[in-house]
């Protein structure tokens, strides 16, 4: 069973803030949901079931631009929700 | 006046190459039906304003003689598909405002045959749900009952093929967002294998599971459109070499098979059994043998795709922060920024999934939750191809029941998840699965349409294209 402690630690741990309203209403949510996916916990981890690489293998390719500098400056500064003179704006850090 | 309700691609483009009517008078059709019923239904969550240019260039194209099979068709998005310029919000305050910097590659291939977009449709927010009730834009009306949902999360996209607002549509499947809908509304999805279409410019939501598809009212217009946009692309690393893609199966007299005790699965709709039944004896009747193939693990697809997916969309949601794009909510300091536009930009069900994602995949659940789900997923993928050893299609319905009521689930986060029960296991398997309609339920007077899935070994579309053809008596 989880807590309301829990249920703010993932939160923090997500960066979201939660209201209260909404910590208790997933708390209650949430429990069912873990409770369902829990059937999984029958399977065995063991034997041929230890987790295999598959057929899943890493594609590369050689580490180089693909675009020309400055292709999309524009673009992307237009979608930035702060910028200035060419630079995306944040808040100070220290 | 064009008649658009049984036109299809084939049809619209001998007419258009035969001049019997021009891309312009063809978009307009559409673009008048969305005027008309796009109000009630919302479908659309913007009307491209240069429809009719799009529709100009397109008859430019096919005066110049050099028309391909999609030029001029009109085209619906859905709305976490990127299209250069153009507004992309994935159903989401977090990007109300986010234009998108650059063509996703279907989209780069559709411009290529000289498509008509004509808007981007409704969804839920970032593709999770099954009903589009979770889009930040309100609900999508289902067009033959607007008391009820059209499906989800490609709702929009189903609903306005089936409301004449659109041709064709293009959706997204991470757990049955194309195929559910497809069912919902009478018509024809497909998710194509995992790999078969890029996914460049496609919205993540859950990346090993994601893929991009074709929504339409015939089986030849996805199989057209499915042509078109599959292909290796080295900017999807996960897309197969087009030696895989290319390859054509032999198909003789393909033999169905069903997952071993389906028929006495409790809990989905007893209309939806009889229709399933009788739909098996339909294929029978054509000259198919079906026998039962054994799927011992199907009964954890949906527990372990919830741990798969919900760890996936935690991973993926995090880069909207805020900081680089999409809504910014200041807050005291950087970290309070974080906080506050995530609070305010993304929904409840896109919170309630990266709470849980967060879960599954913390220091002392991951083995329980993440590894073991990935294991499970492995299981399953044995065990289609086992059954495929003796099968060449399996057969279930699409849904679990017809389209429901709007609010029904709402509340209900784990029966909104149910609703995907029979086609998680197949993204889970990352084979391909295409929705046909099979039948009605009446009900309130309405005729609430049916689906029936049918599922291939990987990349082998063209087998669910031969016998979804057959089934349905398409030539």
């Amino acid at each position: 069973m989880l807590e309301i402690k829990d249920i703010e630690k993932l939160a923090k741990l997500a960066r979201i803030k939660l209201d209260e309203d909404e910590k208790a209403r997933l708390l209650k949510e949430i429990d069912p949901i873990l409770n369902y996916v829990a059937q999984i916990q029958e399977v065995s981890s063991k034997g041929d079931n230890a987790k295999k690489a598959g057929n899943v293998k890493n594609v590369m390719r050689d580490d180089e631009a693909l675009n020309k500098t400055g292709q999309f400056t524009d673009v992307l500064i237009a979608d930035m929700p702060e910028s200035k003179d060419g630079f995306l704006k944040v808040k100070k850090i220290l | 006046m064009i008649d658009v309700k049984n036109l299809t691609i084939e049809k619209a483009h001998k007419d258009l190459v035969d001049g019997k009517y021009t891309a312009v008078e063809l978009a307009s059709v559409y673009l008048e039906n969305i005027k008309k019923t796009d109000g009630e239904i919302h479908a659309y969550l913007e009307v491209f304003s240069d429809a009719l240019e799009q529709a100009k260039k397109a008859d430019e194209i096919i005066k110049s003689g050099k028309a391909t099979i999609l030029t001029g068709i009109p085209f619906s998005i859905k709305d976490n598909t990127m299209i250069e310029g153009r507004k992309a919000s994935s159903g989401s305050k977090i990007l109300e405002d986010y234009v998108s910097t650059y063509d996703a590659t279907v989209i780069a291939k559709l411009k290529k045959e000289g498509v008509v977009f004509l808007g981007r449709t409704n969804m839920d927010e970032f593709a999770m749900g099954s009903s589009t009730e979770n889009s930040a834009y309100g609900a999508t009306k289902n067009p033959i009952d607007a008391e009820r949902v059209p499906g989800g999360s490609s709702g929009g996209a189903a609903a306005s093929v089936a409301s004449g607002e659109a041709m064709v549509a293009l959706g997204s499947d991470t757990g049955g967002s194309i195929r559910q809908p497809a069912s919902f509304c009478g018509l024809v999805g497909l998710k194509p294998t995992y790999g078969a279409v890029s996914r460049y410019g496609l919205m993540a939501m859950g990346s090993s599971l994601d893929q991009i598809g074709p929504i339409g009212k015939t089986v030849s217009d996805a199989e057209t459109i499915f042509n078109v946009i599959k292909g290796n692309d080295p900017k999807d690393s996960t897309t197969a070499p087009d030696s895989i893609l290319k390859k054509e199966n032999e198909n003789g007299k393909l033999r169905l098979g069903i997952p071993k005790g389906l028929l006495e699965t409790k809990g989905f709709d007893e209309d939806i059994l009889v229709n399933f039944k009788e739909s098996l004896e339909k294929l029978k009747q054509l000259g198919f043998e079906i026998k039962e193939v054994d799927l011992p693990n199907l009964k954890y697809s949906l527990p372990a795709y919830y741990v798969i997916v919900t760890a996936e969309v935690s991973a993926n949601m995090a880069r909207f922060d805020g900081m680089r794009f999409g809504k910014r909510i200041s807050g005291k300091d950087g970290i309070e920024d974080y906080f506050l536009s995530r609070q305010a930009g993304l929904g409840k069900e896109v919170r309630r999934r990266i709470i849980l994602g967060t879960y599954v995949l913390s220091s002392g659940y991951y083995d329980a939750y993440y590894n073991k789900a990935n294991i499970v997923r492995d299981l399953i993928k044995d065990d289609y191809k086992k059954a495929f050893e003796a099968v060449d299609i399996i057969i279930t319905p699409t849904a679990p029941s017809v389209a429901f009521k709007i609010g029904k689930n709402t509340d209900d986060p784990l029966q909104m998840y149910l609703e995907d029960i029979f086609t998680v296991p197949i993204n889970m398997a990352g084979v391909p699965a295409i929705s046909v309609p099979s039948g009605f339920k009446e009900i309130d007077g309405k005729k609430m349409p049916i689906g029936i899935q049918f599922i291939a070994p990987h990349f082998a579309e063209d087998k669910l294209f031969d016998v979804s053809k057959m089934f349905l008596g398409e030539k």
